[in-house]
């Protein structure tokens, strides 16, 4: 695990001269490598990362860029991983350079365009040198590595009193042929008053390669605001992903984000809430489905700080196999957030004896006036249920389907954009094994 | 079917020397006989604990059974080599005396995937949606089930009459060839049994059977029995008329019991 530390400090000499044009990132970047060479890569003994053995991802000697050949992609299939019959906005990246190509930016009715375009351009420097790296912490490990190592990824700026006409993916793929790859996508996305976005985000790695993402994502919601997020993680099964992604939230702003992991090696969510402003709501949703080795490791946190907001947060997760799956749902309560109303609950079914389920409800109020419920179930596939639905004519692998489809549904409801659930409810079918629309 | 063999001479259901026992090694089944008709209405009764449960569960291919010893055929099919699907899939129902509740699956949506599975299987294809809803709306009717019952999860915050309703309304839309009724009338008030019984009445043909399981002869006076059987510690006992079910009612079982021992 040093040897990659090690490594990542060193290389960061020849990295922070290649990209060096925009001199006020130049500090940042130094103040962060520094912080990354303190606190080094968390391991077991921090509480925050008990349950999730990073020693198997640290230890591959990554590129920071692939320098050799690609393996040969047809667009049609880049195109396969989008979610279809749907109008979008596209930033696609592949192997962290951005494809004009096969993303579809605007300056129109938002800016939805490339950060390291943004970062050169005078007019966009109020909006990022307000931001950028403002929202994340400082002291966090893969935080200040990111911010150290990142030179691109997705800019979107809703004007005041914009309704986005059409939802924005983010795509990241990853095509190297010859070496594993670790990414620092950084996406930087702000949100103006009484704006509206929808997003989906997605990693894919196509080179059977096990490539590490780390990526993070800091989001400003404006006042009155809504953002809707989609993080879709189906993932080969070589690739891991730590993502972090931290949200501000004004006054009288909603946001949500959806996360359906169901593919990688290890996938890591670091998925942070802050609410800055009274009456703000913020929903958080999670579809874990995973089996063999897989580890999907969700870690939340939603700070309130001001009074009569909210917060929804539902996560279910099937795990079947050696899959070992984390829930660690953090609520903060500080002083002045009083008549909060704060909801939790982790639900989960292990399939087999050797599925793991590491399940932290972990709520810290210093408010007296609030009303915060949580709770956690792991159970199994009810056998009751199977014969029943075996005795009315239902084969075993679309009962245990049917059954755990409808386990996880509730989670579904939210989903605003039809085609997106769709994708989903197609992604489930295909984990469970069955052909079905459930 | 061989010509000049009327349907009705056909043995649906062969139950031959049928030993079952659960999971720890217990035997609850300890040698039941029983040939079933099409056309015929078989009735088992016999006091709690004595296996008639089991012996439907172990019919419609619940594996918290093993079968140790004896055979089961159905159609002159070894139902013993199916899965509980495929027994089902060939036309066995059974009525679960405690219908499980399933949160998040519709009345609706369970029955019509039941059905597609089994048109799967044959070969057949998909219902469609509109003869579907017409079936739906004509059984329901039946049983008096109101539209919103349709589409809540299946028996989740039925009461008991609701759960035992929404079992006959499955049964009437599946068509089984062989209904077994676990308990149906347990937990139903005078109308619903009614209603349930008119359910199962509209059912039975002569190409159909059913098998009433039951603790009580009341369920018998709507569903009047062909056959009447005691069963008694995992065995049938004493076999005779409806008039055997009255008998019953009025002597209880000791008799039986003790006419079977020889005393």
């Amino acid at each position: 695990m040093l040897e990659l530390k090690d490594n990542l400090v060193a290389r960061h000499l020849v990295f922070k001269e290649k990209y060096s044009k925009i001199k006020w990132m130049n500090g940042m970047r130094e103040q962060a490598i520094k912080t990354f060479d303190k606190v080094g890569f968390p391991n077991r003994k921090d509480e925050e990362w008990r349950f999730t053995n990073l020693s198997p991802v640290l230890s591959a000697d990554y590129k920071l860029y692939p320098e050799g050949d690609e393996i040969p992609v047809r667009i049609e299939d880049l195109k396969n991983y989008f979610v279809s019959n749907i109008d979008s906005y596209n930033i696609v990246f592949i192997n962290g350079v951005y494809n004009s190509f096969l993303s579809s930016t605007t300056h129109d009715e938002a800016d939805i365009c490339v950060l390291s375009c943004a970062m050169e351009k005078m007019v966009y420097q109020t909006v990022v040198e307000n931001y950028y790296n403002k929202i994340a912490p400082k002291d966090e490990s893969f935080t200040a590595l990111n911010t150290a190592f990142s030179h691109d990824g997705a800019y979107i700026y809703i004007p005041d009193k914009t309704i986005l006409s059409k939802p924005i993916q983010l795509m990241f793929f990853s095509t190297a042929k010859e070496e594993e790859v670790m990414y620092h996508p950084r996406n930087l996305i702000v949100l103006g008053d009484h704006s509206q976005v929808q997003i989906i985000e997605r990693h894919q790695t196509l080179n059977q390669k096990a490539n590490l993402t780390n990526s993070v994502t800091e989001i400003a919601v404006g006042k009155n605001a809504e953002l809707d997020y989609y993080k879709i993680q189906n993932d080969a099964s070589e690739a891991s992903l730590i993502d972090n992604t931290y949200i501000s939230q004004a006054r009288d702003s909603r946001a949500s984000v959806h996360t359906f992991s169901f593919g990688g090696k290890l996938t890591r969510n670091n998925l942070n809430f802050i609410q800055n402003g009274v009456n703000s709501n913020s929903i958080l949703n999670g579809i874990t489905i995973i089996s063999g080795e897989q580890h999907v490791d969700h870690h939340t946190l939603v700070e309130h700080m001001a009074p009569h907001c909210e917060s929804h947060e539902l996560y279910k997760g099937i795990y079947d196999g050696n899959s070992h799956g984390v829930f660690n749902g953090k609520i903060f309560v500080h002083k002045d957030a009083q008549k909060l109303n704060s909801f939790q609950q982790n639900n989960n079914v292990l399939l087999s004896d050797k599925a793991e389920i590491d399940t932290k409800p972990q709520l810290e109020i210093f408010a007296d006036d609030v009303k915060c419920s949580h709770g956690c179930t792991v159970g199994q596939l009810d056998e009751n249920a199977m014969f029943y639905m075996q005795q009315r004519g239902i084969p075993k692998a679309e009962a245990k389907a049917l059954l755990l489809y409808a386990f996880a549904a509730e989670v579904l409801e939210l989903v605003q954009i039809p085609q997106i659930k769709n994708r989903i409810i197609a992604i489930i079918a295909d984990k469970l094994n069955v052909n079905m629309e459930f | 079917m061989p010509k000049g063999l009327k349907p009705n001479l056909q043995n649906m259901l062969k139950v031959k020397n049928l030993h079952a026992q659960i999971e720890d090694g217990t035997e609850i089944l300890k040698g039941v006989n029983l040939e079933i008709k099409p056309g015929e209405v078989h009735a088992i009764m016999g006091p709690n604990g004595s296996g008639k449960s089991t012996f439907s569960a172990v019919i419609a291919g619940n594996e918290d059974y093993e079968v140790s010893q004896g055979e089961i055929e159905f159609y002159d099919e070894d139902l013993l080599e199916m899965e509980a699907y495929e027994r089902a899939q060939k036309g066995i129902f059974l009525s679960f005396q405690y219908p499980v509740e399933i949160p998040g699956v519709s009345v609706t949506n369970f029955i019509r995937t039941a059905i597609n599975e089994s048109r799967k299987s044959k070969g057949e294809e998909e219902m469609k949606g509109a003869e579907m809803l017409k079936m739906v709306r004509e059984n329901a009717e039946k049983l008096n089930i109101k539209k919103d019952f349709l589409n809540r999860s299946i028996n989740e915050g039925f009461s008991g009459g609701e759960k035992k309703r929404n079992e006959i309304f499955q049964m009437l839309m599946l068509d089984p060839k062989l209904a077994i009724l676990d308990e149906t009338d347990s937990g139903l008030d005078i109308d619903a049994l009614r209603i349930v019984a008119d359910g199962v009445n509209f059912f039975k043909n002569e190409d159909k059977a059913v098998l009433v399981i039951t603790h009580y002869q009341r369920l018998l006076e709507y569903i009047v029995p062909d056959f009447v059987h005691v069963m008694n510690d995992g065995k049938i006992i004493k076999s005779g008329g409806k008039e055997l079910a009255v008998e019953l009612e009025e002597r209880g079982y000791d008799w039986v019991i003790a006419e079977a021992a020889g005393v």
